[in-house]
């Protein structure tokens, strides 16, 4: 049995400090044990009442474990994250075997000549949390979970059997997405004055400087070509930041004045040739059958609040300095192509030399491919050729038709008419048996006879009858009862009329009972006496249905009732169907074993 | 009269309704007979003051008022014409008109009659839905300012079942033009075309329990237009059976072969095609993919 001892502070919640001692971990419980003696913090816990384990994130502020109840838990802080880790690891086998262990015993109980114990399945730590989260995402899983797991109607292999799929998808969704850049600028290297001298402090964290890298490639070719040979690291650095300090200070005359002595300086404050080689590169490459009008309309910066203004009145004219100047859009649109890029390398930060290495390899391998993409270029040629395409110069498209050919569409108009005379028939015709000694003659002849009365005579007056008004009123008013609205979609709005409680256990009712019909189903043919004993179970569990069906449907009030048993009538015959069909079975094994039994 | 001034402007509330009455001599020389249901005479009696009705929720609504013969199809009264005065004191002067026009059409229907030995019984619903369409059309094409037209089927006789292709053609041209066509029932059936027609371009169905009141029904469920009527709460039809019938015994079938060529319906598997000559046959696989096997349901 293992057994894990582990100091911790025993909390309440988490704000309070917690009260020191140890924790004890079986595989039935766990134990906590205060350093002092006199507080009443002493814990003697089954992990059996454990519902799930909840626990901080690594590198959070403070290693925490949260083993939660029903409602409420207990919070343990430990020392360092690994401690945390070891325990927390403890907590998912026992939580784990436990649940299968619960479903599993019942299980021996209904089955004894079980031949393969399922319940053994070993199952991941990853794996259980997954399902875990999974219901905890979700109450209607949860419910059916509890219903069905908990009480041993389904074990816990059989219910996630049917659940792969919802499994696998949260599995990759999980592991698939890469955090990409942040999209705020790298303004965030702010300088850091302390006011009394004249020092000017910025900090570089690993993150930043691999941005730095990303966005700007002459810092990075620079720090390729100069670290560690022609300086260290943090010179390189120094140097960037001073660089970047003349920049912010919009100084253009001294940022040309220091980099007329220092070449290394330069670098940083002239405008980036690779960058500017780059974008040639990439506009040579532009769709030359792209709209640009197509997005004309999606133009809003005459809007108010909208677009960047700049007065204009400090951005001195001077040319000759030209070079040592960044407008902002500049900046703007190259952190924007860095961020839509992505990040695409797969090296742990941390070492700048790293990093910059491996940036340079995947820009070279980038490149690389973009120069062996012939394909590439003969698509786009293709692809110009066609939508600059004269459509008057171009041969007739023949495409190998053969006409339609109708023999006689009158074959079609006739079959309608027959078939609908012959519908008029079945729904009593009878206007139409009168119609038919009737001759052409005297009908329109009483047609035009009552038009020359009406001109006669005149209309009827009034034509709204107070008695026939009512009932027209009535019909017309009374949604509900009238048989004009029994329609389609009617079934929702029975659903919606019903109190919340109500609709809520009716659907309930449907989920579980589906869920044990799949089960049901599934299992058949049955071949195994594992299956033969699963059958029996989920036969017992849907024969358990009827009763709480019809108590549901009579305790609805009268108006009610009727609508209920409409609703709850699929889902008995749904389970009668299922029923019938293990009787039958069961007969039929009956009879075919009796000729085995004689001879 | 709203005769058509280029400077007027359309609110969303105007409304052309177009109305097609159903002047079928057979249905209405029986419903003549039958106590329970209205004679042609009460029919219009409440027909004319719903246009008028209508005419009166807006000073530019529009009415066009379209015959449904069984030989032939005409316009009878278009209110955005000029119109002479010439009231009699027995009633307004555009109900006169009407009377007269209908007259004449009735007695043109019968001379058509005579001269077509091949007498069908059944009202020629598609001519006036095409003939309602093309008028919506005209008013589509007139200008980009136009009312909402929507088109208001009264039908009594019951469905023409020869008509089947036509009045689904005009059913679906409706609906690309985004034409409701609501329809009113008189007969003793529910009509399957006008139930589909209702269905597809978003038209109300209605099969008035209580003919007498054919007013009270027109005014209460046909009468508003089509921005209002998103605020009332009208009746929703019945199920309606959208099956087919198959082309070889005319049953109506839930299941059947669709020929993959000229979408003719069987309700067995056939080695060619009776109405295009396709052959099924070519090869086993041939016959498993051109044949599929739909399923249709009624919706009842």
């Amino acid at each position: 049995m293992a057994v894990v001892n582990m100091r911790a502070k025993y909390k309440v919640n988490t704000k309070t400090p917690g009260v020191p001692g140890v924790l004890k971990m079986t595989d039935e419980k766990f134990t906590f044990n205060p350093n002092d003696p006199r507080t009443s913090a002493k814990l003697d816990v089954g992990f059996r009442s454990i519902k799930g384990h909840k626990f901080s994130k690594e590198g959070s502020k403070l290693a925490l474990l949260n083993l939660t109840l029903e409602e409420g838990g207990y919070i343990f802080e430990f020392d360092n994250f690994s401690d945390r880790n070891t325990c927390r690891d403890f907590v998912a086998k026992v939580l784990g075997k436990l649940q299968t262990v619960s479903s599993g015993k019942e299980d021996a109980k209904v089955v004894s000549e079980k031949p393969v114990p399922l319940f053994d399945e070993q199952l991941s730590t990853a794996e259980m949390e997954r399902r875990m989260k999974l219901l905890q995402e979700d109450s209607e899983l949860q419910k059916l979970h509890k219903q069905f797991v908990m009480s041993g109607v389904l074990t816990e292999a059989e219910f996630w059997a049917t659940r792969k799929k919802l499994l696998n998808s949260e599995a990759s969704r999980s592991s698939k997405q890469r955090v990409g850049f942040k999209s705020t600028m790298l303004a965030d290297v702010r300088p850091l004055t302390d006011g009394r001298t004249n020092k000017v402090t910025f900090s570089l964290t690993p993150e930043i400087i691999h941005q730095i890298f990303a966005e700007k490639p002459a810092v990075h070719q620079a720090f390729l070509k100069f670290v560690p040979n022609k300086m260290t690291e943090k010179n390189f650095w120094t140097k960037y930041c001073r660089a970047e300090y003349l920049h912010r200070t919009k100084n253009s005359l001294a940022a040309a004045a220091e980099a007329a002595e220092d070449e290394e300086l330069a670098v940083f404050l002239k405008h980036d040739d690779i960058l500017a080689s780059e974008a040639r590169r990439k506009i040579r490459r532009v769709d030359p059958t792209l709209d640009m009008a197509a997005d004309v309309g999606d133009d809003y910066l005459h809007l108010p609040d909208h677009g960047i203004l700049r007065d204009g009145i400090k951005e001195s004219n001077d040319a000759e300095h030209e070079h040592y100047k960044r407008t902002l859009s500049q900046d703007l649109n190259r952190h924007a192509a860095v961020v839509l890029e992505g990040r695409t390398l797969d090296v742990e930060l941390g070492d700048t030399r790293t990093v910059a290495e491996a940036l340079a390899r995947s820009k070279q391998g980038e490149l690389s491919a973009e120069a062996s993409d012939d394909n590439a270029s003969w698509r786009q040629s293709e692809r110009v050729s066609r939508m600059t395409e004269i459509e008057d110069l171009q041969g007739p498209r023949g495409l190998p038709i053969a006409s339609l050919c109708i023999k006689d569409p009158r074959d079609y108009f006739d079959s309608q008419q027959a078939n609908a005379l012959r519908a008029l028939g079945d729904a009593g015709g009878g206007p139409k048996a009168a119609n038919c000694d009737l001759s052409p003659e005297k009908a329109f002849e009483s047609l035009s006879q009552q038009i020359l009365k009406l001109k006669a005579v005149g209309l009827d007056d009034p034509i709204v009858k107070p008695e026939v008004s009512l009932k027209v009123m009535n019909t017309l008013a009374q949604p509900s009862g009238d048989k004009f609205f029994l329609g389609k979609d009617s079934q929702d709005e029975v659903l919606d009329r019903l109190p919340h409680g109500t609709r809520e256990e009716l659907l309930h009712h449907w989920k579980s009972i589906e869920e044990l019909l799949r089960h049901f189903w599934s299992s058949y043919p049955i071949t195994t006496a594992y299956l033969y004993a699963k059958v029996d179970r989920l036969k017992d569990a849907l024969s358990k249905t009827y009763p709480k069906l019809e108590a549901l449907r009579d305790s609805m009030q009268s108006d009610y009732r009727n609508q209920v048993g409409l609703l709850v009538r699929p889902m008995l015959q749904a389970v009668d169907a299922a029923l019938a069909h293990a009787e039958s079975e069961k007969r039929s094994t009956k009879t075919g074993a009796r000729p085995n039994g004689l001879s | 009269m709203a005769s058509a001034a280029p400077t007027k402007l359309y609110a969303d509330d105007v409304s052309l309704v177009v109305v097609l009455i159903d002047t079928n001599p057979f249905f209405w020389t029986t419903s003549e007979k039958n106590s329970s249901s209205l004679s042609f005479a009460d029919f219009i009696s409440h027909v004319l003051p719903f246009l008028n009705a209508i005419m009166l929720l807006n000073q530019l609504n529009q009415v066009v008022l379209i015959a449904t013969g069984v030989n032939s199809c005409e316009y009878i009264y278009d209110s955005s014409l000029p119109h002479q005065q010439s009231a009699d004191g027995k009633m307004p002067a555009f109900y006169s008109e009407i009377l007269t026009k209908l007259e004449q059409f009735v007695s043109k229907d019968q001379r058509l009659a005579k001269n077509d030995s091949s007498l069908t019984m059944s009202s020629l619903l598609s001519g006036s839905l095409s003939l309602a369409l093309c008028y919506i059309q005209k008013i589509f094409r007139a200008g980009p300012l136009h009312p909402q037209p929507r088109i208001l089927c009264l039908q009594g006789s019951p469905d023409g079942p020869e008509q089947y292709v036509g009045i689904m053609n005009a059913i679906f041209s409706a609906q690309r033009s985004m034409i409701p066509i609501d329809s009113c029932v008189l007969g003793t059936q529910n009509s399957a075309f006008l139930q589909q027609a209702s269905h597809i371009t978003g038209g109300i169905y209605q099969k008035p329990a209580y003919p007498d009141g054919l007013f009270q029904y027109l005014s209460a469920v046909f009468a508003t237009d089509l921005q209002s009527r998103s605020f009332l709460r009208l009746p929703k039809p019945p199920g309606v059976d959208f099956r087919a019938s198959c082309f070889c015994h005319k049953k109506t079938i839930d299941m059947g072969y669709i020929c993959s060529v000229c979408l003719s319906i069987f309700c067995k598997h056939h080695k060619k095609c009776s109405t295009c000559g396709s052959n099924f046959n070519q090869s086993q696989q041939d016959a498993s993919s051109t044949l599929d096997h739909k399923r249709k349901t009624p919706e009842a």
